[in-house]
């Protein structure tokens, strides 16, 4: 008989060695799922992997492109890890995304066409405001009336989308676009634009910030108290209050963190790659990111690695799509599969199989 | 605007339609929580009942096959959460999430042939004489039997919860898992049990919306009522009967939303269509602020025998 048997301490290999195997499980599973569609499995497998990286003919495009799909995507999975670690699910980062994109487009463009060094920095600011305010209606229902945090951080995405649709049409309109819907356009206006900090490496000011982040958060998380006030709320929440952290104050402060995160990643994605506000210039980079958050096992150096993977399969995937027809939502299903066998593998790391009777 | 353009009596018609597929999957998620399981995967399995469903429904011509298929595929969906969760001990919200997040990658797979089809419909019930009764036909004696499963549905929860055995069983695990494993009781096969049957629910909620409600499918149609469902099981306190109001509220609100739409009130549509979504955050807010939330004592938490 196969029993489990809790481990006293969560085993460390096995912590860094989980991830790498649901990513085999994945492509294994995958792979089967694309001969099924009638599609060959490794040379999809390969496509999706390895051609961006390293196909003479795709990776001069592709190589640039992992960056700028990686950059939202640590970026958001950063903040929501803060708040993963303290028990805190904030999964309306793709709200506090459109929300950050919102207010710092519309920032720039109140300025238009002023020429002057602040306003980018200005427009970085709002939008981090923005994600941030919008974090803030989870947070503030949580600690005031214990309103559960998952349903309406996620209600609000819902209130995000319907609002972009009315500013895209309304408020932010381009007055020049000919009636189309959709806001001027950011790349075009020099003051305002992310532009690529190196040609041809897809850095630009979104990635900078992507690094500040993970050195914040594992300055915080590994060295400072409240890195510490964070991870006991999580991990064991009486022995916290009994410790004297204020509960209220670590939802606050996580919430708001993932919040001012994800409003600066749809800021830097508006003003970037994106270039204008239209009705749907987010595309479901908040979801995937709690993904990355679990894969890179809520640790900042782990999600750089989870996240640079998340774009691989992105581009990956559009490769896919153009060289053998496959289905776009296909890598949609292979990063939720992804999710599902991380976690599935995770009870080795927390448990000990044994066989025979006790 | 002309608000008399709106007739209360179709309103309320139409808000039982609209209310179905979120009532399935609430009443399903209802009897989860009760065995102390919280799936925040509703959605996922809501979408891929309904793609199912449509898919099963074009493919046979038979609607009634293809809520029956919508059915056991989310409950084999819901079967990979109960594993994961149940038999490997994994993290309950991690993984809803992750059952949401395979449940719409699946279904858009499925449906990309399917789109801008138009499925067989479940025809309307019309008995002749009751439908035709003013006020009390339309609301009562005249719609698709799915209405009425639904309703059905909801009652048997509620008496099985309130006066069988077996849902005394059923709410001893949800309330302490231990002590229902020292007596005896089976709490991971009957938990598995109540998933695979909120899994089924929540198919069937989801085959609503693409063969009766709108009926098409698109892309991520599903637009968080599985969510939805969710915070109405809050709403309504763990409780069946309470649960019915609280879709029927919601079911209103979207009707209403809707009509004002189209009688030209001088809202955008935007804001007209986050209604729903605002509303549920009010309520949830409302709920919590009145405390006393009588959630099952064991919700969420991991089971593990270790004796």
């Amino acid at each position: 008989m196969i029993r489990l048997e809790k481990r006293l301490q969560p085993s460390r290999t096995l912590t860094s060695l989980t991830p790498i195997l649901a990513v085999i499980l994945t492509m294994i599973i995958g792979g089967l799922m694309f001969a099924l569609l009638g599609k060959p499995p490794f040379e999809s497998i390969r496509i999706i992997f390895w051609d961006p990286l390293f196909n003479p003919q795709f990776a001069a495009y592709s190589r640039p492109q992992l960056l700028i799909k990686a950059a939202p995507l640590i970026l958001i999975a950063i903040g929501l890890s803060i708040g993963f670690r303290a028990g805190i699910w904030n999964i309306g980062a793709e709200g506090q995304y459109i929300i950050g994109a919102i207010c710092g487009a519309g920032m720039g463009l109140a300025f238009y066409p002023a020429d002057l060094f602040i306003i980018f920095p200005l427009m970085v600011i709002t939008g981090a405001f923005g994600g941030w305010a919008w974090a803030m209606i989870p947070a503030l229902l949580k600690t005031r009336f214990g309103t559960n945090e998952i349903l309406v951080s996620l209600m609000l995405v819902y209130v995000a989308e319907s609002l972009l649709a009315s500013v895209s049409s309304g408020l932010l309109k381009n007055p020049d676009g000919m009636g189309f819907p959709g806001s001027r356009n950011l790349q075009q206006y020099p003051a305002a634009a992310n532009t690529e900090l190196f040609t041809n490496t897809g850095m630009h000011w979104g990635v900078v910030a992507c690094f500040i982040a993970v050195i914040f958060a594992y300055v915080v998380l590994t060295r400072h108290l409240q890195g510490f006030h964070i991870r006991l709320t999580g991990q064991a929440p009486r022995a916290a209050r009994f410790a004297g952290v204020n509960p209220h104050r670590v939802t606050i402060l996580c919430l708001g963190i993932s919040g001012a995160l994800a409003g600066m990643a749809g800021l830097f994605e508006v003003a970037g790659p994106a270039g204008q506000i239209t009705i749907d210039f987010n595309t479901g980079y908040g979801f995937t990111a709690i993904i990355v958050a679990f894969l890179g096992r809520l640790h900042p150096m782990g999600i750089v690695l989870a996240g640079l993977l998340m774009a691989l399969t992105y581009i990956g995937g559009e490769l896919a799509q153009l060289m053998l027809g496959l289905p776009g939502a296909s890598i949609q299903l292979f990063q939720g599969m992804l999710l599902f066998f991380l976690l599935a593998t995770d009870v080795f790391t927390h448990y000990r199989i044994r066989i025979g009777e006790a | 605007m002309d608000l008399s353009a709106i007739n209360p009596v179709l309103l309320i018609a139409s808000l039982m339609v609209s209310a179905t597929p979120i009532l399935l999957a609430a009443i399903g998620e209802t009897v989860v929580e009760k065995a102390g399981v919280l799936n925040l995967g509703v959605e996922g399995m809501m979408i891929t009942g309904a793609v199912i469903g449509f898919a099963v429904a074009i493919n046979s011509g038979s609607p009634p096959l293809g809520f029956i298929c919508a059915a056991v595929a989310g409950a084999a969906l819901s079967l990979s959460f109960g594993f994961l969760t149940q038999v490997l001990l994994a993290n309950q919200v991690a993984t809803g999430l992750g059952l949401t997040l395979v449940g719409l990658g699946l279904s858009a797979l499925i449906g990309k042939p399917y789109e801008g089809m138009k499925s067989p419909t479940l025809p309307a019930l019309d008995i002749p004489g009751l439908s035709d009764i003013p006020v009390l036909g339309p609301i009562v004696f005249s719609h698709d039997p799915m209405v009425y499963v639904s309703l059905a549905l909801v009652f048997a929860v509620w008496a099985v919860l309130k006066y069988s055995r077996a849902g005394l069983i059923l709410r001893g695990v949800g309330e302490n898992h231990d002590a229902a494993h020292a007596l005896g009781y089976k709490v991971i096969r009957i938990r598995l049990l109540a998933i695979m049957f909120g899994g089924a629910c929540a198919g069937l909620g989801g085959a609503y919306l693409s063969l009766v409600r709108v009926p098409q499918w698109t892309e991520g149609m599903t637009a968080g009522a599985g969510w939805i469902a969710l915070a109405i099981v809050v709403f309504g306190s763990w409780k069946p009967l309470r649960v019915l109001i609280g879709a029927y509220l919601f079911g209103g609100v979207t009707v209403l939303q809707l009509n004002l739409q189209a009688a030209g009130v001088a809202i955008p549509v935007e804001y007209l269509s986050m209604s729903p979504y605002l509303i549920t955050i009010a309520v949830l807010v409302f709920i919590s602020a009145r405390g006393a939330q009588a959630a099952p004592a064991s919700l969420g938490r991991i089971f593990h025998a270790s004796s």
